[in-house]
């Protein structure tokens, strides 16, 4: 993985003591909350509902195991214990102090790790599927390219006031486990008369007006990737609304111009910025490249991972759910689910950090991911470590055999946190968990993704949801919107509304309707809700969910 | 006709700490709501919140949050101030964390 160079190691440094300074000036008064805002900002310090709240970037979410022991040294020394994994592959302290979070950044800067751009109108941590240097159905590894995206938008002076926060997504695989299609920039890497490029999707986005986003380039080739960007971004910067936050984003700038427009726009615009690129990206590039050599993967016999599986039933029931295909057959991708039944979605404790982190340098060529659904991956093991690695992980309460089940959830912080949330996720969450743990039923409903945002922001990703929650505050009552048929993969797809919402202790009897619902009409086992839903549409579900205007209509 | 004027209470948060305080009827601030300044008239709320915002070199973000009188001081009317009264509801931490180890 990338290793900072003296000036990336300067950069930051400079950049933290600026910080520290700032703080001291707000401190001391000098500086007004007006002017230190988006200062603060700018270095992902929020101020949440009870407290500071600092967003880590994990670039790409790609992590070593000193990287992931600092984060829980973090979590230790100036939080309480704990951090909590993101939807964009960061990471959020809930509790830190104003005074300590400049010694907080400059922890993260020893192991190579910051937080600058995790907030403000400004390129954001650029997110990349979870699985990239490991999926079997990988063309190529695109975290070179996420790490030159970072290092070219880092400070870059043209798009520090952009008119609205800007997000860009990347795969080298054909599935997409990365939902590039609702990002700003979604890039997915493509073969083209065997050339490998990118096929460009802009405009995508979840929020208040979600969208899937649309090709603007068929296939762009490699060397020409950051002209191209900068010319969307700067078409963007120009042409994007300033008048009103609400329609600031990129999605609403090809949706108002057509994205034949933008691509003209942007075509002209990446014509003057390409002769402006001598080569020097490319040089950085190929540097980039040499620190994602894959690593040399040990061989050796499967066997104690194929006796375990005959005769552990537990183990089995883990493997079956919480293992991917690895593009090398004796290895495994191992999903650690941070989803236990009950728990709060993507918060570890510093010790489960601690453990994750050892197994990572034991076992598992020290390496680490964070994916977008809140959970962590050791992206290579191999298959004869897995029982011990299993073994280890349940001693930890890491074991949850629920990967891409109905209780491995994607819920945003929501009003437990947030400063701008309307309704509560968290607890709705964990009460769906907890309710269909009991039922036994979760490994019979098989493949099913429940996504809560606890406001219109959709930070819980739940118009891509099979079923998604939305927690709206109607009258000064929560209450929890339901929509279905949402997918987040290369078939995205936004989720249409049910009807009306549901009060808070009325929303898990609801989902739970909605799954008994779908397992009385399936045709079998292996038909999933999304493809009951496909077939059948919304209706039997809507007569589940409203019984009584149902009835009124009879 | 105008509608009846809600309570209010000051609240913000604390610069250092990050944490909930609420605005004193002798211009200190607290951490308990209970011991806020109930203020039931609209011009007066005004005034009080500007009384409040010169102290922002120490606070963050004061505003008004509709309250009612409560057996022993303002109780929050919102859920949404119900939570920073208390804190988080998947831990025990922020407020009802300090009360818990009075």
């Amino acid at each position: 993985m990338y290793k900072y160079n003296a000036f990336d190691e300067a950069f930051l440094a400079e950049r933290n003591a600026q910080f520290r300074a700032q703080v001291a000036r707000r401190v001391d008064g000098s500086l007004t909350e007006d002017e230190f805002k988006p200062l603060r900002l700018m270095n992902g310090v929020y101020l949440q509902l009870h407290a500071y709240m600092l967003r880590v970037a994990i670039p790409y979410g790609t992590l070593n195991s000193a990287q992931m022991r600092q984060l829980a040294l973090l979590a230790e020394k100036w939080d309480k214990g704990y951090g909590h994994f993101t939807t964009r592959q960061n990471i959020q302290y809930n509790w830190p102090k104003l005074n300590d979070i400049p010694d907080m950044l400059d922890a993260l800067g020893e192991v190579g790790l910051h937080a600058i751009q995790t907030s403000g109108n400004t390129i954001r941590n650029t997110t990349a599927d979870h699985f990239a240097g490991a999926a079997a159905d990988e063309l190529t590894d695109p975290r070179p390219y996420a790490e030159l995206i970072r290092q070219w938008s880092t400070d870059h002076p043209e798009f520090q006031f952009l008119g609205r926060k800007f997000k860009i997504g990347i795969t080298g695989s054909p599935n997409d486990r990365a939902v590039v299609k609702a990002h700003d920039v979604g890039l997915r890497m493509v073969e083209q008369d065997g050339e490998i490029g990118f096929e460009v999707i802009v405009g995508g986005g979840l929020g208040r007006t979600p969208m899937v986003g649309k090709v603007i380039r068929d296939f762009l080739p490699q060397a020409d990737l950051l002209p191209y960007l900068e010319a969307v971004l700067s078409v963007y910067n120009v042409l994007g609304r300033r008048d009103n936050k609400y329609k600031a984003r990129i999605k609403i700038t090809v949706q108002e111009n057509g994205i034949e427009k933008i691509r003209e726009l942007v075509e002209a615009r990446f014509e003057e910025r390409r002769g402006e690129f001598d080569g020097t990206d490319q040089e950085l590039l190929a540097e980039i490249k040499t620190h994602f050599t894959p690593p040399a993967l040990r061989s050796g016999s499967t066997e104690a991972y194929q006796a375990a599986y005959e005769t552990d039933p537990v183990f089995r029931a883990w493997a079956d759910t919480n293992l991917a295909e690895h593009r090398d057959s004796d290895h495994a991708i191992v999903t650690i689910s941070i989803k236990a039944h009950g728990a709060t979605p993507g918060d570890a404790s510093a010790e489960q950090m601690r453990v994750m982190a050892d197994l990572a340098q034991e076992l598992g060529y020290d390496e680490l991911r964070i994916s977008h659904q809140q959970n962590v991956i050791l992206p290579h093991v191999h298959k004869n470590d897995l029982p011990a690695i299993h073994a280890r992980l349940k001693e930890a309460s890491l074991a949850t055999a629920n990967i891409g089940l109905i209780s491995d959830i994607i819920a945003c912080p929501g009003m437990d946190y947030c400063a701008l949330a309307t309704a509560r996720s968290i607890p709705v969450a964990q009460e769906i968990a907890t309710r269909f743990d009991e039922l036994k039923l979760e490994h019979d409903i098989g493949h099913l993704q429940i996504k809560i945002s606890g406001c219109i922001n959709a930070c819980g990703h739940h118009h891509v949801a099979h079923i998604g929650i939305l927690g709206l505050d109607r009258a000064g009552v929560e209450n929890y919107q339901i929509t279905l048929g949402g997918d987040a993969t290369e078939t995205a797809a936004i989720g249409t509304r049910t009807g009306p919402g549901f009060a808070y202790d009325e929303i898990v009897p609801a989902v739970e309707r909605l799954v008994e619902t779908y397992l009385a009409i399936r045709t079998g086992e292996e038909e999933t809700f999304l493809e009951t839903y496909r077939r059948l549409g919304m209706e039997p579900f809507k007569t589940a969910l409203y019984p009584e205007a149902q009835k009124k209509v009879a | 006709m105008a509608r009846p004027f809600t309570p209010k209470v000051i609240t913000a948060n604390d610069l250092i700490e990050g944490d909930v305080i609420y605005f004193k009827a002798d211009d200190s601030w607290t951490r308990d709501l209970a011991e806020a300044e109930l203020i039931v008239d609209e011009a007066e709320a005004q005034l009080r919140l500007l009384d409040a915002e010169k102290q922002n070199i120490s606070i963050v973000g004061a505003y008004l949050a509709d309250a009612k009188a409560g057996e022993h001081g303002p109780e929050p009317v919102h859920f949404r101030e119900d939570f920073r009264r208390k804190g988080p509801s998947n831990y025990s931490h922020g407020k009802q964390e300090a009360l818990a180890n009075v």
